[in-house]
């Protein structure tokens, strides 16, 4: 039995730097690909809800009336299925993870106002398909749709 | 004469990283019967599968186990490509190999730490888990998650890794194979780690085939069988031969497991030198119908996937058989006889993962 066998190791440990860091103080540099958090660019996103069906937590909320994108911070799980299945590609993986919290956090992007469809023209589209079977009426349900809105 | 009495140990214990329930009945410090209950942490996956699109279920199959969590991703896309006849491209099948074996090298590399830990033998479980660090930070660099990879996908992989990536990861691995070596020759040699593990929990190897042992539990007593020779993801290409010891008891447990981490970075190692260049995933079209068994070597043994698909986009059926199941009856055996204090060593050289039992 050797009682020096760990003198090499001590010795390394006396003299190498820590193998920790001091963490926040010392932030971390991530690898290019880690997935920290779902970022989104709102201007480009068209409200499909694609991106809240795939995900595997329910952690995304698509509102198209309110225009609004959301995402519960602590409730995704940073599978990436959302950014891959986006038809868009207006998602993207931030590299920084969600900073602690002691509440739940829902982050909720608006899309512009100017950037909204009109909001009759969605709701009267498949009222109108709905009533009226050819196609011709309507057709001519939606530009009086448009015309109501401007009037 | 000596008195029974029962000892309840865990679900939370010191030494217990799994949430696992013993109800020991000794005979003064002797163990005479282990009576086990598990069902804390029940999370029902399985039946998730009914309400997720098969594609997107591999991201739930992932996240059965924190550890091995490649591997049941893989090994889940893996039996639904078998269902629809789905040929993955070659580049895609080492990539595999290269995370199963970054998987175990891991894996390994906590357990160690968590025997050390057991033991308490502190300072040989922060070397083994700063090592461990190193992998987990090629992991990270590779798929973009530490432990989570979300990099499988039915029909090959999500995330290509460039060459030289892998070459830096052989090199990196390469370098710490020496101090690797130098942290597990404590473990085979130091005298205070040997008298912990040497003669201790023994497990025959008649005992082993009866009790459906498998994994290192089982290597170790001397049953030389490793699912990766079947030949799954790109393994029918790499030379490898199953690692064993006839002792059958913890040390020899070890040695098992220390000795498959140099047989990972050989895997690696083979694996960098021979994957083609090309695609890593082709499109999938369609539903799966039909059934499949699909087994895979895990860190802690055989996994076993049953899937069945009904031509829908949600399955049937989703069935896994984790090692550390299998294991459990053999682990009891063990414990018969055994003294109190060597309780730790026993549960912890199965390598128990009771979450990914429990689902
Ligand atoms: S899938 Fe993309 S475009 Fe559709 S709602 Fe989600 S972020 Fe917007
Ligand atoms: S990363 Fe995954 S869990 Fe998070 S919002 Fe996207 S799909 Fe949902």
């Amino acid at each position: 039995m050797n009682i020096f066998s760990f003198a090499k190791t001590e010795l390394k440990n006396l003299f190498s730097t820590p193998a920790t860091r001091a963490y926040p103080l010392e932030p971390r540099n991530y690898p290019e690909r880690t997935r920290g958090h779902v970022v989104i660019d709102i201007n480009t996103c068209v409200l499909c809800g694609m991106c809240s069906r795939k995900c595997p937590a329910d952690a995304i909320k698509v509102d198209r009336a309110a225009g609004t994108w959301s995402i519960e911070r602590f409730g995704c799980v940073q599978c990436g299925n959302c950014v891959v299945s986006c038809p868009k590609k207006c998602l993207s993986m931030g590299q920084a993870y969600t900073e602690p919290d002691a509440q739940k956090r829902t982050d909720t992007f608006t899309k512009p106002a100017d950037q909204m469809k009109p909001p009759v023209a969605p709701a009267a589209k498949p009222a109108a398909a709905a009533a009226a079977k050819p196609q011709k009426p309507a057709e001519s349900a939606a530009p009086a749709a448009e015309e109501k809105k401007n009037a | 004469m000596s008195t029974r009495s029962v000892v309840p140990f865990g679900p939370q214990h010191p030494v217990l990283p799994e949430p696992i329930h013993l109800d020991l009945v000794l005979e003064d410090e002797k163990v005479v019967e282990a009576v086990p209950s598990i069902g804390f942490i029940h999370r029902g996956l399985e039946s998730l599968v009914g309400k997720k699109d098969f594609n997107d279920y591999t991201y739930i199959a992932e996240r059965i186990c924190g550890i091995c969590s490649f591997m049941h991703g893989m090994s889940y896309c893996e039996a639904v490509e078998h269902i629809m006849n789905i040929e993955i491209p070659e580049r895609a099948k080492y990539l595999r190999t290269i995370w199963c074996e970054l998987s175990r090298l891991h894996s390994h590399l906590l357990w160690l730490g968590l025997l050390a830990d057991g033991f308490g033998f502190e300072s040989l479980f922060m070397q083994s888990w700063r090592l461990r660090e190193n992998i987990l930070d090629m992991v990270e660099a590779s798929t973009g998650g530490r432990l989570i990879s979300s990099v499988n996908k039915i029909g090959g992989q999500l995330k290509d890794v460039p060459n030289d990536m892998i070459r830096g990861f052989v090199a990196k691995l390469k370098d710490m194979e020496k101090d690797i070596r130098e942290m597990t020759d404590t473990f085979l040699n130091d005298y205070t780690v040997n008298s912990r593990l040497r003669g201790v929990g023994i497990l025959t190897k008649q005992q082993a085939l009866d009790l459906g042992a498998v994994g290192p539990f089982m290597r170790a007593s001397g049953i030389a069988l490793d699912t990766r020779k079947r030949g799954y993801a790109a393994y029918s290409n790499i030379e490898l031969e199953p690692i064993t010891s006839d002792i059958g008891d913890c040390y020899a447990r070890t040695y098992v497991r220390i000795q498959e981490i140099f047989q990972s970075i050989d895997i690696i190692r083979q694996a960098a030198e021979k994957i083609p260049d090309g695609e890593v995933a082709v499109p999938v079209k369609g539903f799966p119908s039909g059934e499949y068994f699909m087994r895979v070597e895990q860190p802690r043994g055989e996994a076993i996937y049953y899937v069945k698909a009904n031509g829908t986009k949600f399955l049937d059926r989703f069935r896994v058989r984790t090692p550390t199941f299998a294991n459990l009856p053999g682990m009891l055996e063990t414990l018969k006889g055994c003294q109190l204090a060597d309780v730790p060593m026993m549960i912890l050289t199965i390598d128990p993962c009771i979450s990914c039992t429990e689902r």
